[in-house]
């Protein structure tokens, strides 16, 4: 902080003096403004230093890292199957999506495949968790952004899909739910009941979010045109998942990629035209549908047969290094794991969407106010335990 | 793995080192990397030569090593001449046991037109700098920032090379081999931490 108020520092490779300036811009000095990081709408331990023009941001750097805890280092230092709960704590709010992940980037390594019932049930259990996460991420963007009531709203009806989970594997958010090779736990009595009463549940309450959110005046006007990342932009940035789609780029790892049950599920990827955050709103929302819709038609067709895979019980991978993806919530979640053929892995690599989205926040906010910082943290749908790890 | 080692065992046990070895049966071979090429391999390899060290597929992922020397290159290449239009992920491995060599870094290819992946991989010695990818891909920022925090190696023409998620004013890179789960910078946590240097309870 200090050092950035000395001396007119790079705010990446833009010099002060070449920032283009507004014609009413007087010869005063810039401000440099500490956001975080104990700042309600920085979700988390996010740090930025805005550097202002007025209300204008002339640019930012994010200080991050205040949640670090090695998580890669711990998983050098554990077997294959111990590492399974640390992944459920970098993005804590889709702790499923990392498990499953994790586990399938182990089963590509050591070339085992689920079989198709714990396919099915993985499917429908990333899917109700990608409601749980875009949910807490509508809740929370409005919420920076002025609408107080949509919090209430998505968190009563997370809380409904929390309940299957906690029947199903007994936690609730860092859940734990797949092994290497399958699933733990059988299907309870009743689950395909529950899934589908909860859809029929919740598929009306998508449409009481549109209707607070969607044509309100206050809601579009501080939201449209604001933070555009266009997909050229998006790809060279790396960014992912509902940014990536609200750009206009067709773009899913479900449907590009198919890993566990999705290839045989129907489903559309929503995208976007303008890339603002209005874009990705919209984006996130229809996703919601689709899950919905992949979750209907693969509770209806469970198939019946094992759910673990034959699996040795000391896992000893041959030598050799892969990377494997999925499409978590947020945008394109890799593990990249090299084998020394030893109990545990030589190196675990886990590449978060959120840290690298992160790194679009500059781009998003330049020229902006300070008050649109704000939506566009919350429209980036960052969660920093997966940022810092 | 029943007859041999036991037979051997207790005849000859003082000379047990070397002669032990081949009388464990082999395992189950894994899968192991196969010869990969395509017509930009070769094209590459007529230019570069030697300098492309490994063109191999390991489960259907497709990598090549090449030299440290034109690793900007063949980045370069990749994008403008076969689409590798988004940096997947940028990252390093530490081998201290190879010498001269002591870093595998690694870059994470993806085509959106192709729909494929690709990992460049290029080895180079602890101390050596790389070439940045700031200028191929802008995403490498942050990615090179976190390599040079948790291993140490700087990338050259990168605009801000300095730590990302430790303090700045950190000693040590922690996820070199050399550096212990429980080592933290006691001098650091002191400071700014007020924790007497009997340090921390650790977990683990």
């Amino acid at each position: 902080m200090k050092e950035l108020l000395e001396n007119d520092r790079d705010f990446y490779g833009q010099e002060w003096n070449e920032v283009e300036k507004p014609s009413t811009y007087l010869d005063s000095n810039e401000l440099i403004l500490n956001m975080g990081p104990q700042h309600p709408s920085t979700h988390g331990v996010l740090r930025v230093i805005l550097k202002l023009d007025g209300e204008k941001v002339l640019g930012t750097e994010c200080v991050i890292g205040y949640l670090h805890r090695g998580v890669e280092k711990i998983g050098e230092h554990r077997t294959y199957t111990q590492f399974a709960p640390y992944v459920d704590r970098m993005d804590y709010v889709a702790a499923i999506s990392n498990g499953l992940g994790y586990c399938q980037a182990v089963e590509t390594l050591i070339n085992v495949e689920a079989p198709p019932r714990a396919q099915y049930i993985r499917t429908i259990l990333t899917e109700l968790q990608r409601i749980a996460s875009h949910q807490v991420w509508l809740g929370t963007h409005a919420l920076d952004i002025g609408a107080m009531t949509p919090l209430f709203y998505t968190f009563r009806d997370r809380e409904e899909i929390l309940k299957v989970f906690e029947k199903y594997c007994g936690a609730r958010l860092t859940t734990h739910a797949f092994r290497i090779g399958g699933c733990q736990w059988e299907l309870y009595e009743g689950f395909e009941k529950d899934v589908k009463k909860l859809c029929d549940f919740i598929e009306p309450k998508f449409a009481e979010y549109e209707e607070l959110l969607t044509t309100n005046r206050i809601w579009v006007e501080r939201t449209k045109g604001v933070g555009i990342l266009n997909g050229d932009d998006c790809k060279a940035l790396g960014v992912t998942g509902p940014l990536l789609r609200a750009a206009g780029v067709k773009w899913d790892l479900r449907k590009a990629q198919p890993y566990a049950a999705y290839s045989k599920m129907d489903f559309e990827i929503p995208t976007g035209e303008n890339g603002d955050t209005y874009d990705r709103y919209m984006v996130r929302i229809k996703e919601l549908y689709q899950s919905l819709k992949i979750i209907r038609q693969a509770v209806d067709n469970i198939p019946d047969g094992p759910i673990m895979a034959k699996v040795p019980k000391v896992l000893k991978p041959p030598v050799g290094e892969i990377y494997h993806s999925i499409e978590a919530p947020k945008g394109e979640l890799g593990y990249f794991i090299v084998s020394d053929g030893s109990l545990q892995p030589y190196r675990m690599r886990i590449r978060p969407p959120s840290f690298v989205n992160l790194q679009a926040l500059d781009k998003m906010v330049r020229g902006l106010l300070v008050a649109d910082v704000v939506a566009v943290i919350g429209t980036l749908d960052i969660v920093l335990g997966e940022v810092d790890r | 793995m029943a007859a041999a080692p036991v037979a051997s065992k207790p005849a000859v046990p003082a000379s047990a080192a070397a002669p032990a070895k081949p009388a464990i049966p082999p395992k189950p071979a894994g899968p192991t990397p196969q010869p990969w090429d395509n017509e930009f391999i070769h094209r590459l390899k007529k230019v570069y030569g030697s300098g492309i060290r490994e063109a191999s597929t390991y489960l259907g992922q497709n990598y090549v090593v090449v030299d440290f020397s034109i690793v900007d290159e063949i980045l370069s290449a990749y994008r403008d001449d076969e689409g590798f239009d988004y940096l997947v992920d940028l990252t390093a491995v530490h081998y201290p046991k190879r010498e001269k060599a002591e870093f595998d870094v690694v870059y994470v290819l993806y085509s959106f037109a192709k729909n494929t992946r690709v990992r460049v991989k290029t080895q180079i010695a602890d101390g050596a700098t790389l070439p940045t990818a700031v200028d191929i891909w802008p995403t490498a920022d942050w990615l090179e920032r976190e390599v040079f925090d948790m291993f140490g190696i700087r990338f050259e023409g990168h605009p801000d090379m300095k730590r990302i998620l430790l303090p700045d004013g950190w000693v040590g890179h922690p996820l070199r081999k050399e550096y212990s789960i429980l080592q933290q910078d006691k001098e650091w946590v002191q400071i700014n931490l007020g924790i007497p240097p009997s340090g921390i309870e650790s977990g683990q």
